[in-house]
């Protein structure tokens, strides 16, 4: 084995990535909330419940709770962070681009933290792993949203 | 050589990799090593000539013509149910020719269990049941008004049978569980739940996926009802599965799906079956895929399924000392290497199991990670999912090393 140079810790598990799964930040549960939102990934076991406050248009308030893999637990992390007290509409335009970027091959822009999840693509059963929270988020952003 | 030597004698693996066609695979700029055989196995080229072999000279639809083509499929066919009954060493007329366990275990729940057991009556499964051994009487239960109860899992992993004599009281009919855990690799002691079983005049079902493909498995002297494997783990084809039962209770089971090949005279209104087992094979079977399995059984007395098992013991008792050596990982299931098989749950300390399957696969080593299709089983365990390897005829002990090596990776990168 070849020391010193690792491809899968490089393009997958970046160390902002594994930083995030160690030191979660936004752990938690919000309460009261406006909404709790399960979300399961049934092939890995991740399960996750995001629960969310709004101070009128602002998400004042956001936190994940839950068990998974790094790859979802600190997507949750670098989302909750990257949309906590932003509108509405900022939050749903980061998750859009978000997901643009892990499943349409979106080019990420200004999305922070949450580029370094890019690496994933190139693992196509992980990237439900990564999806998971932004699912949960528009689910919560708009309760009539089908998260898919 | 003497039949002793024989016996005694240590497989060749090297000789036994040289069949294995995918074995010479690299992933990902490494050699393949492939730890996943109690999801499905790799296939020697004896089972894929098999199967070539009789779609390019015997390919025709079986049980339904006169031509020559169409009376070597059938000989083809059958053949490879007196096989495979031989290989289990079983009555062939018992013999029912699936697709795998999972249509097997389910023909039982449907023919069986709902439709032969009245309302009330109750069935025993365990707590580590593959959902295949578990979805279907719920289905059963459900629609027929039937109980079901559980033996559960030690903390050691063992299956605690102190409740057993209890549980198989009155109105307890059959008992269903499987002879070897995919998570834990416990080998249950099925001759004594068996024998307590058929004392209180209660069925037995064996899910023995995982049994009759790593040990030698008599239906004969295990003395149960029915046995359910899929031809998938044990170097056959996907596609052959089986179902053996004991040929007077398949005579009382209405048929579990209707159609072409299991009938003898049908009018508009009503039909009648053709014998046992044919009763239960409605529609064009896999030849191909039964080819296969019969040639995988000629490939695995061959070789002594004795020496098979032998091998996959001294290889799990490799990957138990190489785990339990190193820092920060939990081994699930048995440490008596008498209580358990070549299915090896693990997981590393504050890693997931789907991080620890990522890397690995990095380095070219395929093993499981998940719920293994037994949630109830993680649920009693305590975790959401586990790392999962597993040993065949196949695997060296230099292959153990690699997944060693493969997981000192995990733990340098969550340092
Ligand atoms: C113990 C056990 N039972 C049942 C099954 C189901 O087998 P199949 O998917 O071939 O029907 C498996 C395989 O995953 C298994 O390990």
């Amino acid at each position: 084995m070849q020391v010193g140079f690792s491809p899968v810790a490089d393009d997958l598990y970046r160390e902002i990535i594994l930083d995030h799964y160690r030191h979660p930040r936004h752990r938690g549960r919000v309460d009261p909330a406006d909404a709790v939102v399960e979300a399961d990934n049934p092939l890995c076991g991740d399960q996750i419940d995001l629960s969310v406050r709004f101070d009128g248009d602002q998400l004042a308030e956001i936190a994940f709770d839950g068990t998974g893999c790094s790859i979802s637990q600190a997507a949750c992390s670098m989302l909750c962070d990257a949309v906590s007290g932003r509108s509405r509409e900022q939050a749903l335009d980061v998750a859009q681009r978000f997901r643009a970027m892990l499943v349409e091959d979106g080019s990420p822009n200004d999305l922070g933290d949450l580029e370094a999840l890019q690496g994933v693509r190139a693992y196509p059963v992980r990237v439900k792993c990564a999806t998971l929270p932004c699912n949960a988020l528009l689910q919560a952003l708009d309760p009539g949203e089908d998260a898919q | 050589m003497t039949s002793l030597d024989v016996a005694t004698a240590t497989l060749d693996v090297a000789a036994v990799r040289a069949d294995f066609p995918l074995l010479q695979r690299r992933v990902n700029g490494h050699p393949l090593v492939y730890l996943d055989s109690a999801a499905t196995s790799q296939k020697p080229q004896q089972v894929l000539d098999a199967v070539d072999n009789y779609y390019r000279l015997h390919n025709a639809n079986v049980h339904r013509g006169v031509h020559t083509i169409g009376n070597e499929a059938t000989d083809i066919f059958e053949g490879a149910r007196t096989r495979v009954a031989r290989f289990i060493d079983a009555p062939a007329e018992g013999l029912v020719l699936l697709r795998n366990t999972t249509e097997a275990l389910n023909l039982v729940a449907s023919s069986y269990a709902r439709e032969l057991l009245s309302p009330g009556d109750r069935i025993v499964l365990t707590e580590m049941e593959h959902h295949s051994n578990l979805v279907p009487w719920q289905l059963a239960a459900e629609r027929a008004g039937l109980e079901l109860a559980f033996l559960r899992v030690n903390d050691d992993g063992t299956l605690d049978l102190s409740g057993l004599d209890e549980l198989l009281a009155p109105p307890t009919k059959l008992v269903s569980l499987s002879h070897q855990s995919n998570v834990l690799g416990t080998v249950v002691p099925l001759r004594a739940v068996i024998d307590a079983a058929h004392e209180r005049d209660v069925l037995v079902c064996v899910d023995a996926a995982q049994s009759v493909p790593h040990m030698p498995v008599s239906v004969r002297d295990l003395d149960c009802d029915f046995l359910a494997f899929s031809g998938h783990k044990m170097c056959a084809p996907m596609g052959a599965g089986v179902l053996w039962a004991r040929p007077e209770l398949l005579q009382r089971m209405p048929p579990f799906l209707g159609g072409g090949s299991m009938i003898l005279r049908v009018s508009l209104e009503k039909s009648t079956w053709s014998t046992v087992p044919h009763k239960f094979e409605a529609g064009t079977p896999d030849v191909g895929a039964a080819a296969g399995l019969a040639a995988a059984c000629d490939y695995f007395d061959a070789i002594g399924m004795d020496r098979v098992h032998a091998h996959e013991q001294q290889l799990t008792s490799h990957l138990l000392s190489l785990l339990e050596e190193m820092d920060g990982i939990d081994v699930y299931g048995p440490h008596d290497m008498s209580a358990r098989g070549g299915a090896v749950s693990f997981n590393v300390t504050d890693v997931h199991a789907h991080d620890v399957g990522t890397i690995l696969d990095r380095q070219g080593v395929a093993v499981r990670a998940g719920h293994h299709c037994c949630q109830p089983l993680m649920k009693r365990l305590g975790v959401a999912a586990t790392a999962r390897a597993s040993v065949y005829l196949y695997n060296t002990h230099e292959e153990i090393d690699a997944l060693g090596d493969a997981l000192a990776e995990v733990r340098r990168i969550f340092r």
